[in-house]
């Protein structure tokens, strides 16, 4: 394995190469660029496509038409643009089309500003476009994660057939750290439901609409089967020093970095504290929360965010243990003092 | 004979089975409907073309949405107005396919504009078979960008003002001031000598994309009896009086003759191939190192970085997280970005680590190297007690008052200039960095600059810089 010194941004371009990935679209914004000028390098290297779209939603089309005819496609954008591209992924989500979506949050909402913010979790995560669907979020918090749930996510669109994304904040997009990448290897998958421009393929079909609703509630009902589905399978979280802890904090991308140095300095503190952070936003580690919720006294929610995630693990705990929130907005990222103030103040 | 001539373009469906209900012979549109005659042009050139298996047809929003109920091709349906990114899409990722982008005005004139225009001027090799009726069918007869003026509809109760709405846009007019386009012609569905016409247009449009000489565009004028609340015959004479005198017929571009064939290159690489085009093979050297036998206050670093943007800052923390992972340490490097990055202060924030890094956030630094005085006043109170600051005293005139740190005041950019560049008194400071601290060793960072630095002519004076810095650390501390 090589060994490199490399931004998130760029680590998200070489594993999607090395899983496979023929066609890049996507559109210019900060703190996401990064992912554009490594797909503008790379992909035509290794004879594959890039293309710069004119918008965004023309990107998240293009990447339609890319899936449709079988083959791994991604776009990559920051807040404002994950928001124009929401009709399009509704209707990938509808016609049950692989797509990889880089989104790297910055402030928000409208303009805001290309800080490193959270306010995206509620349009990733649950849905974000019309319709009754929902997209496989993962959420990085390294650069090695950066590669490593791309290539994932790649894996899990076509096995679901549906839009996963990969879901960080402008810190981990924008930060270099070492990563390790894997030999390139063979990449096969079979979709026999695709639309090839052959013989065999004739009969296939791209399409979101059901005239009859008994067939789209029947339709509806498969793309909730599978949610469930991935709900049961593919629930991903990391944890640290939740042995004897009494406090549970939780946060994903850059919070949960800032969170673990914090409970370090707890713990030095004599203050019994862990971490739960979760990989996978949807499906959200719910049973785990639920486990937890049994034997510790609390939990502490950091967000960037108005508090987005914190809804969720509410939901999980139905009020089983409190709940605490503390939140930075604005592109304001949260020190590592004041999270530990925080936890000092409900502990004390 | 006759058993021959009634029988259905290969292109197209005997049965409609994609059609919902027990109907699975007639097709959805209305009776004067231009659409069926357009479909049937279509499918009988696919089938004489031979290239009904390599087709793939898109569906827009509109009336003709289920366009896929009747071609016997591969079917995709497209949000509305994104039939041309979406055949994009398709096309660049399968190349032998024949994309056809079947097309309503609104769908591509008012919602998709951009999408047309974008794949027209990408000469995006592809076939738009754009029909115009001048209405919205589908929807229940609202006005088109192609309304013409006066016409009523149920949004122009009235009839198109010009004050209001404007005049109606001539897309072919408009697509042909583009240079990329190949061909684009309008005809008109009328009587038969205009359906010959139409079926020419067609034919040529599709040949454009066989033979890879990229995007062209067939407007077809086109009756809509219910939406313009006609009978089938009065809304073909309505075609001729009303819209030909507007949209006018004809050839619009025709530079098939200058254009070459066009097809991108396959490329097949080998998995070996990949690694080496994504840098996957080079090893990089290594320089175990151990920082148990260094002072206290200099272990396990978190540097502060700052300056002017075009100082170097950011690369100055680049080349050393560069070494110190070379070193076998955990390291982070985090950009300040965007606009202040652009003529204002840059700072970067490195961890070198023996462990694994929680927050590569900086806040409580215990290295600084401020570049300008700015950032020495705006880093030094976050330095933590014990913690070094170096600072570039060729401008910064004033040391830092606090007792409690490691101060080394170095001439950096006066350093660099003696040496031959302004540019490198960044590599100063690494110089002087490394010796003050032993962190990273001065191996370690000449063979992280052979990594971080592009231009391998600038290699050596970088180098240069760094053994200045190291021998004014030397010299100051005797």
């Amino acid at each position: 394995m090589a060994k490199e010194l490399i931004k998130g941004n760029e680590a998200v371009i070489k594993g999607a190469l090395l899983a496979g990935c023929r066609n890049y679209f996507g559109y210019p914004i900060t703190p996401a660029s990064e992912i554009a000028h490594a797909a503008s390098k790379y992909f035509p290297l290794l004879g594959r496509s890039f293309l710069q779209g004119e918008s965004e939603v023309a990107s998240i089309n293009m990447c339609y038409g890319a899936a449709s005819a079988g083959v791994r496609t991604m776009t990559a954008s920051s807040g404002p643009g994950i928001s124009l591209k929401q009709e399009g992924i509704s209707y990938a989500a509808g016609s049950e089309l692989p797509i990889v979506i880089v989104d790297i949050q910055r402030g928000g909402p409208g303009l805001g500003n290309i800080a490193p913010e959270q306010g995206d979790y509620n349009q990733v995560t649950k849905g974000g476009g019309h319709g009754n669907y929902k997209t496989i979020v993962l959420a990085p918090n390294c650069a090695q994660e950066m590669c490593d749930l791309t290539m994932l996510a790649f894996d899990l669109a076509d096995e679901y057939r549906t839009p996963v994304y990969v879901f960080t904040d402008g810190y981990i997009g924008q930060m270099m750290e070492p990563v390790e990448f894997p030999k390139a290897r063979e990449i096969k998958v079979e979709k026999d439901w695709a639309v090839w421009g052959n013989r065999e393929s004739r009969d296939n079909l791209i399409n979101s609409i059901y005239l009859e609703p008994l067939e789209l509630e029947a339709h509806n009902q498969k793309l909730q089967d599978k949610y469930q589905l991935i709900e049961e399978k593919e629930v991903m979280f990391d944890t640290y020093r939740l042995d004897d802890a009494e406090l549970v904090t939780m946060g994903y991308g850059i919070v949960s970095r800032i969170l673990k140095t914090a409970i370090d300095k707890a713990r030095k503190k004599g203050l019994k504290v862990g971490l739960l952070r979760p990989i996978t936003l949807f499906p959200f580690p719910n049973k785990k929360i639920q486990e937890l919720g049994n034997r510790v006294n609390s939990f502490l929610v950091v967000e960037m965010s108005n508090g987005q995630m914190v809804q969720d693990v509410k939901l999980a705990l139905l009020g089983a243990k409190p709940v605490y929130f503390y939140n930075r907005m604005g592109g304001v990222v949260p020190t590592v003092n004041e999270v530990l103030n925080k936890i000092e103040e409900i502990l004390k | 004979m006759a058993k021959d001539i009634l029988r259905k373009p290969k292109g197209f469906n005997d049965v409609y089975f994609n059609k919902p209900g027990a109907d699975k012979e007639n097709t959805h549109y209305c009776p004067g409907c231009g659409h069926g005659v357009v479909h049937k042009l279509i499918a009988e050139a696919l089938e004489d073309f031979g290239v009904a298996d390599r087709a793939i047809m898109i569906s827009p929003v509109g009336c003709s949405v289920f366009v896929y109920y009747y071609f016997a091709t591969g079917n995709v349906q497209a949000a509305h107005g994104r039939a041309p990114a979406v055949a994009t899409g398709l096309k660049r990722a399968n190349p032998d396919s024949i994309v056809i982008s079947y097309q309503g005005d609104g769908d591509l004139g008012a919602i998709g504009g951009n999408n047309i225009l974008q794949a027209a001027n990408r000469g995006e090799n592809i076939t738009v078979i754009f029909v115009n009726n001048a209405i919205y069918g589908m929807t229940g007869g609202q006005m088109a960008p192609t309304t013409l003026v006066g016409q009523r509809t149920m949004t122009t109760p009235y009839g198109r003002s010009v004050e209001n709405e404007g005049y109606p846009i001539k897309i072919c007019e408009l697509l042909a001031s583009l240079e990329s386009p190949a061909y684009l012609e309008r005809t008109a569905i009328t009587d038969v000598k205009n359906i010959m016409k139409t079926r020419l247009a067609i034919r040529k449009a599709i040949k454009v994309q066989i033979d890879n000489k990229g995007f062209s565009l067939v407007e077809i004028l086109s009756a809509c009896p219910s939406g313009w609340r006609m009978t089938p015959r009065k809304a073909k004479e309505w075609i001729t009086t009303n819209m030909m005198p507007y949209f006018k017929p004809g050839v619009y571009k025709d530079v098939l003759n200058e254009r070459k064939p066009y097809a991108p290159a396959k490329l097949n690489l080998s998995l070996d191939e990949i690694d080496e085009k994504l840098g996957l093979k080079e090893e990089a050297p290594s320089f175990p190192g151990d920082m148990s036998g260094l002072k206290e206050n200099h272990r396990n670093p978190r540097i502060k970085v700052a300056g002017f943007g075009g100082q170097g800052v950011l690369m100055l923390g680049n080349v050393l997280a560069e070494a110190g992972m070379l070193q076998g340490y955990e390291v982070s490097w985090l950009p300040s970005y965007g606009p202040e990055m652009r003529g204002g202060t840059a700072n970067c924030q490195v961890h070198i680590d023996e462990d694994k890094i929680g927050s590569p956030v900086v806040s409580d630094s215990t290295v600084l190297i401020a570049m300008n005085k700015p950032s020495l006043d705006k880093f030094v109170p976050d330095v933590v007690p014990g913690g070094v600051v170096l600072y570039n005293t060729s401008m910064i005139d004033q040391a830092p008052r606090r007792k409690d740190l490691e101060i080394i005041p170095v001439p950096a950019s006066e350093i660099a200039d003696a040496t031959g560049d302004l540019k490198v008194a960044n590599m100063v400071m690494i110089g002087a960095y490394l010796e003050t601290t032993k962190v990273v060793s001065k191996e370690a960072v000449f063979a992280a600059l052979d990594i971080a630095i592009k231009h391998k002519g600038f290699i050596p004076m970088n180098q240069k810089a760094i053994e200045q810095g190291i021998e004014h650390v030397r010299k100051i501390k005797g």
